[in-house]
């Protein structure tokens, strides 16, 4: 048993982040956290291995206590065997090259005997489903992988609690899904309890037994998951759908919500699938392939973007989203085929006017800034597009208003951030939008804003391409879905359509309530 | 097959001394046959004995970086040619220069001995290159560092992270500079610089400090069982240590120093030092996940490689002229010398081959791009330990 106490953090120079916290968790428990970004979920998780307030500063007051002992006072390192943590991104914490050592790594500063060690090993490889993969390299596998060994390395210490800082925020859905699904096994089978902080509450919450919800003013309210969503800020789709429908108690899967909806009395009609196309084309792909080295990256692709549409760019990690917007900008050299933006084939033509057709906003969006303050950034983005001082942060004032000039890009929120590059790449007045993977870090309130933001992008007359994993986003945003599996464009059509071929890709409304459903928002209007 | 000769990786240090020894071999001879003999030998064993690990592919980069040098130094040779020698090959007028570069000589006749001279010089620096490179596509250099004695724990990972970190800030380096053409170029050149380093610097950082983070949190450096006094003692004992191998050191290379500061003083700072090594050892509660034993194979490798030393060693004594030839005279090799060497192409095939992929995992896609499903569509490893 695993209890927190009294628990309040604050940084020295601001108001506290928690406030008065108390919190049992019980073995075998799957806990999720819930709260809008930057409500201290992070900070949550910390205080129970001791990463808050070790790394970060700042002073906690209160009590965390194992078994009734108190371990407050101890250093993250000396409460490795009783809480596992692990982080967002995997790869950044692992310390050696192969997965076998990998999980061996903590034993081995545990002190335990070698024959302890050979052991554990083995049966956290059956348990994780790792055993064809002991011997690789860690870089060589994919996220799901690398997560699961992650989650594996801090299992052979068998630790009392393993808390999961966002742990599938990077991973494609059905990646997740084996993420998600071996903790529940976890947790069902073993008895650790589990701690997870996730934002895509669609993923999580069907696994869970309790759910915390830390709001605004530093308070945790700790409740059974249908009882907290009643009233949260952030709910999936699922949740809000049982809302607007009035089912008591809420709906948490798909299946439970199908069940409600035989006894449903409303008459909905199916919404049209709106009519595609009428206009101007912006960009225009032929048979366009890549490769890096031997590997052919993209095949053949066809494309064609149009002013005032929003296109989702889908597929699984790796399978070329990234390679097909860097194509579209024009600085990854094409083998074979035709790009035209605006006419203009975008790798023939200098950076510089590059920029003014294909703006590209690239995953790790805080790549493009290196300034001190948000003023400074935006006044050099004005010098280096040749556009008039001051135009970029009128871009940025009408993405996301009340951004302090003087604050650091670094402090900003990942949406803020975003917005930032966002205006950057803008101030050029490029015709195509490029985003890679946007959604990354950002909550349901979030998303909503990126969402009106790309709508209004491409009502302005850009066309615009998302490459995203979030299918959740895509129903909220996209009119077009272009699906990508090993470089090759496998379907392409209007959102509707396309999501509900796939189930991977399909929104839970579509799921719920059949194809032709993409959000929330379509059965609030169909109801009224 | 006896259980010997079943695939299995050796000890790191075997293949390190086996390397070390021909490397020494090598910076003991300027004979050019010999050399190309020594490069053979270390091409050969890693050509049949190499592992799979990333490292072992970079043996040709060796191979390249040892052209490179002797080509560097026969050119340096011809550029600020000598005026030693008789036979002129080329020639070339020389350069004139003012009277403050007296004693520079640029170009000017190109003799044959000037070139030889580089190039015996050159291929002994390319044959101690090669060698080392050989220990690393031999044996990970990261497991080595594993086996370093537990006192050294600390200074190994610290060296291991380092290593793994440099990948890393190449890729940080790649993605930024894609990012850089996504919006303009500061006009200034210090814009252009910050441009680059501050976005690749700030990601080390944020990157170190996660990685310290998820080291802390899984047990790294967890405090021992001993005591401040204990702790306090094995500081002394190294300290103490460290200063009698400093002055003993420089006794023995500073004749008029006093005998008895010379040899005793280095034994007894040796001595101290590796009594603190064993004491900070013993405090460290840490254990090794499957750690390579030592077996006779590895005294077998590691003996090997001293062999040619020890050879071109007594050979030297006996006979410098076989291991420096002159310029004008045609280089030789002796048996003695011959046998030294193949001794040490005895691990080619006296070891047991290296624990291998039964599949080649497809490289390029994997090593290049990180996480990708063409990496799950790799062949799975199967080892064969």
């Amino acid at each position: 048993m695993i209890e927190l106490r009294g628990l309040s953090f604050g940084y020295d120079d601001g108001d506290l982040v928690m406030r008065d916290i108390d919190l049992v968790l019980e073995d075998g428990e799957f806990v999720v956290v819930a709260g809008r970004t930057g409500v201290g979920k992070s900070t949550l998780l910390g205080t129970f291995n001791g990463l808050v307030p070790q790394f970060t500063g700042g002073t906690l007051t209160g009590d965390v206590l194992v078994d009734g002992e108190s371990v407050i006072d101890l250093p993250p390192r000396e409460r490795a065997h009783l809480v596992g943590y692990v982080g967002q991104d995997p790869d950044a914490g692992f310390v050696t090259d192969t997965v076998e050592e990998e999980l061996a790594y903590g034993m081995e500063q545990l002190g335990l005997d070698a024959v302890t060690m050979r052991r554990r090993v083995e049966e956290t490889l059956d348990l994780l489903g790792l055993v064809d993969l002991r011997d690789r390299d860690l870089s060589t596998l994919s996220g799901g992988q690398q997560q699961r060994v992650a989650i594996g390395s801090v299992l052979t210490m068998h630790p009392r609690l393993l808390v999961l800082d966002e742990p599938t925020s990077a991973l494609d859905s059905t990646a997740a899904e084996d993420v998600l699904a071996t903790l529940m096994r976890l947790a069902h089978d073993v008895g650790i309890t589990v701690l997870i902080a996730e934002h895509r509450l669609e993923r999580v919450i069907p696994f869970a037994d309790r759910m915390c919800l830390i709001d605004g003013g530093g308070g945790l309210r700790v409740g059974p998951p249908e009882q907290m969503l009643r009233h949260s800020l952030v709910v999936p789709p699922i949740v809000a759908l049982g809302r607007l429908a009035g089912w008591e108690p809420l709906p948490l899967s798909v299946r439970e919500a199908r069940r409600w909806v035989r006894t449903w009395d409303v008459e909905l009609t199916t919404p049209l699938i709106p009519a595609m196309g009428g206009g101007r084309t912006v960009v225009e792909v032929r048979g366009v392939t890549v490769a890096h080295g031997r590997r052919v990256a993209l095949q053949g692709v066809d494309l064609t973007l149009a002013a005032g549409e929003v296109t989702a760019l889908m597929g699984r990690n790796g399978s070329g989203k990234s390679t097909l917007l860097w194509t579209l900008q024009g600085s990854r050299p094409r083998v074979g085929g035709s790009v035209a933006v605006d006419g203009v084939d975008p790798a023939a033509v200098a950076p510089a006017e590059r920029r003014t057709h294909a703006g590209l906003v690239p995953q790790t969006a805080a790549d493009l800034l290196y300034l001190e303050t948000v003023a400074e950034e935006c006044a050099a983005a004005d010098e280096e597009s040749r556009t008039p001082r001051g135009s970029c942060r009128t871009l940025l004032h009408e993405l996301v208003p009340g951004i302090p000039d003087d604050r650091h890009p670094r402090d900003l929120s990942e949406g803020q951030r975003l917005a930032l590059v966002l205006s950057i790449v803008l101030v050029a007045e490029p015709g195509v939008v490029l985003l890679d993977e946007p959604t990354r870090g950002l909550d349901y309130p979030g998303k909503a804003a990126l969402a009106r933001t790309l709508t209004r992008l491409a009502a302005e007359g850009r066309a615009v391409l998302v490459a995203t994993h979030d299918v959740e986003f895509v129903a909220e945003v996209a009119d077009r879905v272009v699906v990508l599996a090993e470089g090759e464009v496998v379907s392409s059509g209007p959102t509707a359509i396309v999501v509900s071929e796939t189930p991977a890709f399909a929104p839970q409304v579509s799921k719920i309530l059949g194809p032709g459903w993409l959000t929330v928002a379509q059965v609030a209007g169909a109801m009224s | 097959m006896t259980t010997a000769r079943l695939p299995r990786d050796l000890h790191p240090l075997a293949w390190w001394m086996w390397a070390l020894g021909l490397a020494a071999a090598a910076s003991m001879t300027t004979n050019p046959l010999v050399l190309l003999l020594v490069v053979a030998i270390a091409s050969l064993v890693v050509a049949l004995r190499h592992g799979d690990h990333p490292w072992a592919r970079a043996f040709r980069l060796y191979l390249w970086l040892g052209l490179a040098i002797v080509v560097i130094r026969v050119v340096f040779r011809i550029v600020l040619g000598g005026a030693d020698g008789t036979t002129v090959l080329l020639p070339l007028p020389e350069i004139p220069l003012p009277s403050w570069a007296a004693g520079i000589r640029v170009l000017g006749p190109v003799t044959s001995e000037a070139v030889l001279a580089g190039l015996y010089d050159g291929l002994r620096l390319a044959g101690i290159v090669i060698a080392v490179g050989a220990a690393n596509a031999l044996a990970n250099p990261k497991r080595l560092l594993k086996s370093l004695p537990p006192a050294l724990y600390e200074v190994g990972s610290a060296l291991v992270v380092a290593v793994t970190v440099l990948p890393q800030i190449a890729d940080s380096v790649r993605r930024v500079r894609a990012a850089r053409q996504l919006r303009g170029e500061p006009a200034s050149r210090w814009g252009r610089l910050r441009r680059l380093v501050v976005p690749v610097l700030e990601d080390a950082l944020e990157r170190s400090m996660r990685l310290a983070a998820g080291m802390d949190a899984r047990g790294y450096g967890r405090a021992g069982t001993s005591t401040p006094q204990e702790r306090r003692a094995t500081g002394m004992l190294m300290l103490v240590g460290l200063i009698g191998i400093c002055v003993g050191v420089y006794a023995v290379l500073d004749v008029t120093a006093p005998r008895v500061l010379a040899v005793p003083m280095l034994l007894v700072g040796c001595g101290l030092a590796l009594a603190g090594f064993v004491t900070a050892g013993r405090r460290v509660q840490r254990s090794r996940y499957r750690a390579e034993r030592w077996q006779f194979t590895e005294i077998l490798v590691a003996g090997c490689g001293l062999v040619p030393a020890l050879t071109f060693w007594a050979v030297g004594r006996a006979d410098p002229l076989l291991l420096h030839p002159g310029v004008s005279d045609v280089p030789a090799v002796t048996l003695p010398v011959l046998l030294g060497l193949l001794v040490a192409a005895l691990p080619a095939i006296a070891t047991p081959p290296p624990a291998q992929l039964q599949v080649q995992p497809a490289r390029s896609s994997a090593w290049t791009h990180g996480i990708g499903d063409a990496a799950e569509r790799a062949p799975l490893r199967q080892g064969v330990r």
